[in-house]
């Protein structure tokens, strides 16, 4: 059992939470992830971490309430428990040696986003973040992104706040303005990560990006969590899940995100109709 | 007593195949006293105990089943628990035909004794008839940890708790078992008797720590020096599957056997109080010839398929799954296709599996496995219709402790390196099972264990031996 030491709703949608556990928050790096189950019912969904203070004991976790396990999560306290809490997962970035870096975030992809840039930043390196998200009301960790970077352009797709558009037309005026960026790292929605990659692949900047496949075991063994990367068949949980932007299929993790996207609308309609409660949803959230 | 000359075994009480081909009961439902009786007067009580040497724990065969036809049936199970940990376990999923029941003299003229349905009956009396739990042996204040609570594991820490070690094992999912839990399916060996089993492990003073992946949250060298263990015995099982490498793999609707069981199984896809999906198929195209692809097949029946193929590029002779599955399996009305091989999986506008273009075989010269090798027979392809696809032909083994271990030698395969005794390149470190041959069964692994137990035992005793010589 995990003790959920803190809890902040960050927006309608996205909690932070605060996790006790000691050995992970030693351990934890920078682009590793967890898996949670929150009871014996429960599914098990990766998170990437978004924090550790080791000598707290703690790990944080912020994610959207999309399925059935984040939401039932987001309805946890803080003084609650989750059953089960595994990790650090995945390889940890390899940030150091970079000169000057633009960490792009999508929504709630910037809590991902948010440690790499920290690391980043913490190694020395110059660090710009640009923080896109669709409006105004749900723009997330402003002050700590600012802490943790040189500079920090948030868009939104409305234009309510920061600059008006998307990630990638400012990625494009900051390299068209003569900034020399080393390294890119994306982490968002799938087809924000897909053309901040193709932008990049055009000036020739090492990419980076972390991909968010359904998976169940996380430790090697069930082979859900398959990508295409370079041609080859990767698994996300044991190679990364941050892989090389120019190489990645992102049209068939796109593809294999929606596997069990017909059958829970269907399951959804069917528990409606007959009113038996929320339906099931996928492993990835 | 006299000796039963039935040249048959007694015959194995079971769920009719069309009813239990619809449910995750356990398939078979096991001897009465009775018929245990009756076919363990079948043992010939051989001195020279040929079916001994055929096991990879060496149970005393000849003398439990002699303590069954006495109808001491706790005795008969002390007798099994003097070299097996797990008896409920292995007399359920052991490949019996190919090792004890194998060199068994009756089986020179008609059946084999059933060891195996004998070894199950003592294993279930004692579960319903046990007064006492098992006894925790006397510290002796050395400390091992053992990575995987799968079938390698568990024997090693039963053997290691037993000499009076205080053995922690770290598992990395939410449940104990590994393969006995996340991969053989309920209708085989019920996720009870696993769980009776580990309990009786901690009764002997085994701590089970789940959610530990060692490697990540703590490494080997850390378990050693940082937490005093005196050895650490890895047994984390085969690793990651294999796919055929073929076009269409990653279409909506094609599974490793691993994902598909472990939803199935460790998650409970198939009960509907569970959360986790798996999808709802018509017809489905298991691919390969092991108890992997076995268990996949008649778990994609039971889940509501109405049509369910195994396609293995060979023939039955060849098949290595145990025959008993394959019966099963045939009765529940799976379709075998074999000599064929998939060529291609084809999919629909939406990225779902829609079919699965397949290529007639023939057996060709033996390879270097000693199998006869398929060749393809040009211009035999055809569309087999299916919505599903399970990939269920091996595992490569995961990298995640090689890479996090300094010092610990794999083979060229990536499997890690030991000696016979069980002792990788790394002192103190020590391994078997899965890890080390790539997949094999469920008793190889328990041998592997009991071995390494045997071994780290003497590699402590022989280290406290050298460090007293040096205090001197």
């Amino acid at each position: 059992m995990f003790l959920i030491m803190s809890k902040r709703r960050l927006n309608d949608a996205v909690t932070m939470m605060e996790i006790e556990a000691p050995l992970i928050a030693r351990k934890a790096r920078a682009g590793q992830f967890i898996i949670f189950r929150l009871d014996e019912f429960g599914e098990r969904v990766p998170l990437t971490i978004a924090d550790s203070d080791a000598e707290r004991g703690s790990v944080t976790i912020i994610f959207q309430a999309v399925g059935k396990a984040t939401q039932l999560l987001s309805q946890k306290e803080a003084g609650d428990f989750i059953l089960d809490f595994v990790g650090p997962l995945g390889k940890p970035s390899e940030l150091e040696g970079y000169k000057h870096a633009c960490v792009i975030g999508g929504g709630v992809g910037n809590a991902i986003a948010y440690p790499s840039a920290k690391e980043l930043h913490n190694n020395g390196a110059i660090v710009d973040i640009i923080a896109g998200f669709r409006s105004k009301d749900i723009v997330i960790l402003e002050d700590e992104m600012k802490a943790v970077c040189d500079h920090l352009y948030i868009t939104t797709d409305d234009g309510t706040y920061g600059e008006k558009g998307f990630v990638t037309d400012k990625l494009k005026s900051l390299i068209d303005a003569g900034n020399h960026y080393d390294l890119v790292i994306a982490i968002g929605p799938v087809p924000m990560m897909k053309f901040v990659s193709k932008v990049t692949e055009q000036y020739h900047i090492k990419t980076l990006v972390s991909l968010n496949p359904i998976m169940i075991d996380g430790t090697g063994m069930c082979g859900g969590c398959r990508v295409k990367v370079g041609g080859k068949t990767r698994f996300a949980c044991v190679d990364g899940p941050e892989f090389d932007g120019h190489e990645v299929d992102f049209d068939e993790l796109m593809l294999r995100n929606a596997f069990y996207k017909d059958q829970e609308k269907a399951e959804y309609e069917e528990t409606c109709r007959i009113g038996r409660g929320p339906a099931k949803v996928t492993g990835k959230e | 007593m006299a000796i039963n000359t039935s040249l048959k075994k007694v015959p194995m009480p079971a769920q009719d195949p069309l009813v239990r081909n619809h449910n995750f009961k356990e398939v078979t439902t096991g001897y009465t006293p009775e018929m245990a009786v009756e076919e363990a007067r079948r043992c010939l009580n051989c001195k020279t105990k040929p079916c001994v040497e055929g096991c990879p724990v060496n149970v005393h065969i000849p003398e439990f089943i002699h303590l069954i036809t006495e109808e001491k049936f706790e005795e008969a199970f002390q007798k099994i628990t003097e070299t097996n940990s797990l008896p409920a376990v292995c007399g359920r999923v052991c490949p019996q035909e190919s090792q004890c029941e194998a060199r068994c003299v009756r089986g020179k003229k008609g059946e084999a004794v059933a060891i195996g349905r004998l070894e199950r009956f003592v294993a279930d009396w004692h579960r319903e008839h046990a007064s006492r739990p098992p006894e925790k042996a006397v510290t002796n204040g050395h400390k091992v940890a053992i990575i995987g609570s799968g079938p390698s594991g568990l024997s090693c820490a039963a053997d290691l708790a037993k000499a009076g070690y205080d053995v922690t094992i770290f598992e990395a999912f939410h449940t104990g078992g590994g393969v006995l839990v996340y991969g053989i399916p309920e209708f085989r060996l019920p996720k009870a008797i696993v769980s009776d089993e580990i309990n009786n492990l901690r009764a002997m003073g085994v701590n089970l720590q789940t959610d530990m992946v060692i490697g990540r949250i703590l490494s080997v060298d850390e378990l050693l020096e940082d937490l005093n263990f005196d050895a650490v015995y890895i047994g984390s099982g085969a690793g990651l599957p294999s796919f055929m490498g073929i076009e269409g793999e990653d279409l909506i609707g094609v599974y490793s056997a691993n994902e598909y069981l472990t939803r199935s199984n460790l998650m409970k896809a198939y009960n509907m109080e569970y959360a986790t999906p798996i999808r709802k198929s018509r017809a489905v195209a298991v691919v390969g010839g092991g108890n992997v692809a076995m268990d996949a097949a008649r778990t994609a029946k039971r889940l509501g398929a109405e049509k369910v193929y195994i396609v293995y590029r060979r023939s039955f002779a060849e098949m290595p799954a145990r025959k008993e599955e394959v019966e099963h399996a045939q009765e529940e009305q799976i379709e075998f296709l074999n000599l064929e091989n998939p060529v291609r999986i084809i999919g629909d506008e939406r990225g779902q599996v829609k079919g699965m273009e397949v290529i007639k075989m023939k057996l060709g010269e033996p390879d270097s496995s000693g199998r006869r090798r398929p060749v393809a027979i040009p211009g035999s392809n055809y569309e087999l219709d299916v919505d599903t696809v399970i990939v269920a032909i091996g595992t490569t083994p995961n990298p995640l402790l090689k890479k996090t271990t300094e010092g610990l030698e794999t083979d060229r395969w990536g499997c890690i390196y030991t000696k016979d005794n069980g002792a990788t390149s790394r002192e103190g470190v020590f391994a078997g099972g899965d890890a080390v041959t790539g997949a094999a069964t469920v008793i190889l692994a328990m041998g592997a264990g009991k071995t390494a137990a045997a071994s780290i035992d003497a590699y402590i005793r022989h280290k406290k031996a050298a460090l007293s010589r040096t205090e001197i």
